[in-house]
């Protein structure tokens, strides 16, 4: 590769996209050659870069200066101040007040922020997401060489086993065993499964290492195909995520070109082949028997388990399903051991979370930080504290199937233990943070709304207690409850926790229960007196009884 | 109704093409409906059928399929479909004003079509670009940052 004396990277996520990120990048290269700097200059594109108050940006390095939102108008300017005269364009440069994620840590190398703690995320914004050459070049296929050509299968899972990394789709299963279930299995069939059907409420973290970085996804899973015996795997993609579904196509047929897929990889006799299939629009998908029977192409409604996707999954074959995040994790934790890996996080929860912060805060966007920190440190750092000077009320984590958070709790720990000790939990990794505006029973209205419409139908508890969920919650943010409703949400929630087939129905009265324990007086409140105190609900007059 | 209903000829067409690109085996049923989907704008009752044909599966099955899936319609829809994201990310910047905008607009509730077969309203759960919410998306465009103000001048964008 040529080395160019600066790099200039326009952001390319679909949000830069729709707003002219295309027309930039075709300024910047006519400008560039006006200019008659192309042989110095390379321009690229990049994947998400974890902000969006000021898209698209143009990023410049080496100096690591931010401009947006940028305007094909205010290109030719940005040309002459900075790459052609070398000053840096200050009207053009982004506010830092708008800083979020990745971009935010690089103000913070001139000590202005607390810095984040990037390992999945590291090459997204970085890198060209459709160049495997750059992949290459930030160590892109380096643990997949270590693996082949010096490891047994059994060290590849013992050292997994060692990091203590766990699945970051919601549940948290040690990864490394569940690896070793499938390598014990005797098959003559394996497969490999990326669940990337990312469909929580309120996370996109795994889009943004599908689009930024899509290679490590393909060196993940051959790496997990070795480590368990499996030649075959499959990434599931959520539908609606079309430039992803685009960049693992490019990817996985440039690694096919470059000898990173297909027969005798790094001339051993490891074979690894990867298919795509693409979602077509369910939240239940993402559940790992639900997802196998769409990839079966059948309706996808989740099996009985046991027997679990480990023994009888894809065709009936042992099968890893392994989230996004937790795969991107692998690479990084072959290329540097176990130990590196435990330095970050806690110790029962190693790592680091990306967390998609949201709501009523200053600074919406993505962060990756070590697992741990609490919520007060997240709203008052990256997310630079609450709207408007309002205050936090909770927040509501891991999309729809995650808990409603109190601010009594703002202070516990964000790791596996900490939470589950605590009774919540902090699924998928969305940080929904509400102000005092928000109700309660609205929020919970419009959670339960979703399990509803995402219900299956396959078992009855949750197919008709997400229905009459809903309905109580709406009577009582009409004002038409009594009391006694509140007793039968709170039976109703235990039902659904204790009766429902799959991970949905279970957690769909999570809820409920919450606003129950943390914010009963305000639920209360629209039924004694018939009055909303956020303000949200309309109260509708009693019909009479006849 | 004048919401555009396809000819035959063009059904057979958009099957055949399908079940070209993806097999005819019934573990890509999946992909080749939703390839007629995209072609055909929804998938009529005659695709069903020829695939069924072609994938021997019985036509049951091949409805059960494309019902579940939110992404396939078997109903014809209008040349433009609005999507509105109704998750609890969008709902607490201010996403219910922006629908109740959308219906007034369009003259049109949840999962209707207009009239002159230009709008279909649809709800839909999450689309992954909450960092910008509300969020609405029209046809395959995404308009982020939405608020009812916007609306009649997003829907002016579309003939």
């Amino acid at each position: 590769m040529k080395m160019a004396r600066s790099m200039v990277l326009v952001s390319s996520d679909p949000i830069s996209m729709q707003l002219g990120a295309q027309e930039v990048f075709q300024a910047l290269q006519d400008q560039i050659k006006a200019f008659g700097l192309e042989d110095e200059i390379s321009l690229t594109m990049v994947g998400d870069v974890g902000r969006h108050d000021a898209l698209p940006l143009v990023i410049v390095y080496p100096e690591a200066v931010i401009y947006g939102p940028v305007t094909p108008e205010k290109v030719p300017y940005l040309v002459e101040e900075h790459l052609y005269k070398g000053r840096i364009a200050e009207e053009l440069v982004a506010s830092v007040r708008e800083l979020s994620g990745r971009i935010a840590w690089l103000h913070a190398r001139k000590g202005t922020l607390p810095a984040e703690q990037r390992i999945v995320l590291r090459r997204a914004g970085i890198i060209d997401p459709t160049s495997i050459e750059e992949y290459i070049l930030h160590d892109g296929y380096m643990a997949l060489g270590k693996v082949l050509t010096s490891m047994t299968p059994e060290e590849v899972i013992e050292e997994v086993k060692k990091s203590g990394l766990r699945g970051r789709g919601g549940a948290g299963f040690p990864t490394g065993s569940k690896w070793g279930f499938v390598a014990r299995e005797k098959s003559d069939k394996k497969y490999i499964i990326c669940n990337a059907d990312e469909s929580e409420p309120g996370t996109f973290k795994d889009r943004l290492i599908l689009e930024g970085d899509p290679h490590s996804m393909i060196e993940a899973m051959a790496i997990a195909g070795y480590a368990v015996g499996a030649d075959e795997g499959y990434i599931y993609v959520r539908g609606e995520y079309l430039l992803a579904q685009e960049r693992l196509k490019k990817a996985i047929q440039d690694a096919h070109e470059m000898g990173f897929l297909g027969k005798n990889i790094f001339g051993t006799d490891f074979n690894f082949e990867i298919h795509i299939h693409a979602g077509a629009g369910a939240y239940i998908c993402g559940e790992e028997t639900a997802l196998i029977e769409s990839i079966e192409g059948k309706r996808g409604q989740p099996r009985s388990r046991p027997p679990y996707p480990t023994t009888f999954g894809l065709w009936g074959k042992p099968t890893v399903i392994n989230n996004v995040e937790t795969l991107a994790n692998i690479p990084p934790i072959i290329n540097n051991g176990a130990d590196w890996y435990r330095s970050f996080g806690t110790p029962s929860s190693p790592g680091t979370k990306v967390y998609t912060v949201l709501g009523n805060v200053n600074v919406t966007g993505l962060i990756e930080v070590p697992m741990g920190i609490t919520l007060r440190e997240v709203i008052a750092i990256y997310a630079k504290g609450m709207k408007d000077g309002s205050n936090f009320k909770l927040a509501q984590t891991g999309g729809s199937s995650g808990s409603i958070i109190p601010a009594s709790l703002q202070d516990t720990p964000m790791d596996f233990d900490s939470y589950a000790k605590a009774g919540v939990s902090l699924g998928s990794g969305a940080l929904l943070i509400c102000n005092e505006d928000t109700c309660v029973v609205d929020l919970a209205k419009v959670l339960l709304n979703f399990f509803r419409v995402e219900s299956c139908g396959k078992c009855n508890p949750c197919r008709i207690g997400t229905q009459r969920a809903w309905e109580m919650l709406d009577k009582i943010s009409k004002g038409q409850a009594s009391l006694s409703d509140l007793d039968k949400l709170a039976e109703l929630s235990e039902n659904l926790y204790m009766l429902s087939n799959c991970g949905l129905g279970q957690t769909a009265g999570t809820p409920l229960r919450d606003i129950l324990n943390y914010f009963r007086a305000e639920v209360e409140a629209h039924i004694r007196l018939k009055i909303c105190p956020a303000g949200v609900c309309k109260m509708e007059e009693m019909i009479p009884q006849p | 109704m004048s919401v555009e209903t396809k000819s035959s000829e063009k059904i057979l067409e958009a099957v055949n093409a399908a079940i070209e690109k993806f097999g005819a085996k019934q573990e890509e049923l999946i992909p080749i409906l939703n390839e007629v989907n995209r072609q055909l704008g929804y998938i009529p009752t005659e695709a069903m059928e020829e695939i069924s044909r072609r994938l021997k599966e019985p036509k049951s099955s091949l409805f059960g399929v494309a019902s579940f899936y939110h992404m396939l319609s078997t109903k014809p829809r209008g040349r433009h479909v609005i999507q509105f994201c109704e998750s609890a990310p969008c709902h607490v910047v201010g996403g219910r004003e922006v629908f109740e905008a959308l219906k007034e607009e369009l003259g049109l509730e949840a999962n209707e079509t207009s009239p002159d077969g230009k709008w279909t309203l649809i709800t839909t759960s999450c689309l992954g670009v909450c960092s910008v919410g509300p969020v609405i998306v029209v046809d395959e465009d995404i308009y982020g940052n939405v608020d009812a103000r916007k609306v009649p001048e997003i829907l002016a964008r579309y003939e």
